[in-house]
C-alpha cells in the first residue's frame, strides 16, 4: 500500500529551459542506475529478505526513491517545456521529439530503453544489500557527472540534494549488511 | 500553487519540506538502528509537528494528501484544481 503526497521532496523551480542538459539528466529517470531502477530494485527485494528490519530500509528507501523519479521527471519536464522547434532541432532533442514529444519517458542518456536487466533482485540477502550498496554508488557517479555537466544553479541545486541522498543511502544498506546480515552467522554458531 | 504571491503559503509549504525531510532522515535511521529512544522521541515529536502543519495548509488552501481532506473547504475538491509538484510554484 503506498500513499502520495502532493509535492517535491526538494523544490524545483527552473526558468531556463535546456534540452541537451534535459537528455543527460533524463539517465536518473530511466538510465542504469537512475531512480526508476533504484525503486524497483529495492521494492522487489523485500520478499526474500529475511530480517525485518532490512525489509524495512528497503520499503522506505523503495518509497523515498519514488520522490526522486518524481523530481528527476520534474526536472527534465521544466527543462523541455518551452522549447521551440529551433531549440529542438538545434540541441539535438529531435529524435526523442519525435517518438515522445515533450512528454516524459524512462531512458537512458543515449537512448536505450529502460528495463528491468538495469537492477538484480538475487534473493539473497548478503548479494541483494552489495548490491544495494553498489547501486547508490553508481548514482553518485552519475550525478558527479551530471554535476560537472551543468552549470544553472536552478538545476544544480536539486542535484546535489539528490548525490547527497545517494551517500546516505549507501550508509544505511552497509549497516544493515553489518548489523542484521551479521545475526545468519551467530544463529548458526548459537545451534 | 494558485497564488504565487502568497508568503504566507510559501512559508508554511516550505516548513513543510523542511520538517518531513527530518522525518524521512530519522526514519531511514531508525530501520539500523531500532532500539535507539531518543531518536525515537526526536522523530516523534517531528511527526507531530508535520501532522499540525499539514491539517493547517489543507485547511487553508487545500490538502497536500487525501488524509488530510476533511480539513477542506467542502465547496470545491482542491487536490484536483490546484497546480501539480511539477508545475514549480511553491
Amino acid at each position: 500500500m503506498w500513499s502520495y503526497e502532493k509535492r517535491l521532496q526538494f523544490p524545483v523551480n527552473i526558468k531556463e529551459p535546456n534540452a541537451k542538459i534535459a537528455q543527460a539528466i533524463m539517465s536518473q529517470y530511466g538510465g542504469p542506475d537512475g531512480e526508476l531502477g533504484a525503486s524497483m530494485r529495492y521494492i522487489s527485494q523485500r520478499y526474500s529478505m529475511p530480517y525485518n528490519e532490512v525489509a524495512a530500509i528497503l520499503t522506505d528507501i523503495g518509497t523515498e526513491e519514488l520522490a526522486h523519479l518524481e523530481m528527476v521527471s520534474t526536472i527534465v519536464h521544466q527543462l523541455t517545456k518551452n522549447l521551440s522547434m529551433e531549440e529542438i532541432e538545434a540541441s539535438g532533442f529531435a529524435n526523442y521529439y519525435v517518438d515522445h514529444t515533450v512528454g516524459i519517458w524512462p531512458m537512458a542518456a543515449g537512448g536505450i530503453p529502460f528495463n528491468s536487466c538495469e537492477f538484480q533482485s538475487k534473493g539473497d540477502a548478503i548479494t541483494d544489500l552489495f548490491e544495494d550498496m553498489a547501486a547508490e554508488q553508481k548514482a553518485r557517479t552519475t550525478y558527479d557527472n551530471i554535476l560537472r555537466l551543468v552549470h544553472d544553479s536552478d538545476v544544480c541545486d536539486p542535484i546535489r540534494f539528490l548525490r547527497a541522498r545517494e551517500i546516505v543511502h549507501f550508509q544505511r544498506f552497509g549497516e544493515a549488511n553489518r548489523e542484521d546480515c551479521s545475526k545468519s552467522e551467530h544463529a548458526q554458531y548459537n545451534h | 500553487m494558485t497564488n504565487t504571491n502568497n508568503s504566507e503559503q510559501r512559508r508554511l509549504f516550505h516548513d513543510i519540506g523542511v520538517i518531513d525531510f527530518v522525518i524521512v532522515e530519522m526514519n531511514e535511521y531508525l530501520d539500523t538502528h531500532p532500539t535507539d529512544k531518543e531518536a525515537i522521541e526526536y522523530l516523534s515529536h517531528y511527526v507531530r509537528m508535520k501532522n499540525q502543519a499539514m491539517r493547517e495548509y489543507a485547511a487553508k488552501y487545500g490538502p497536500l494528501r487525501i488524509s488530510d481532506a476533511d480539513g477542506c473547504n467542502q465547496d470545491e475538491w482542491k487536490w484536483a484544481t490546484q497546480p501539480w509538484p511539477w508545475e514549480g510554484g511553491c
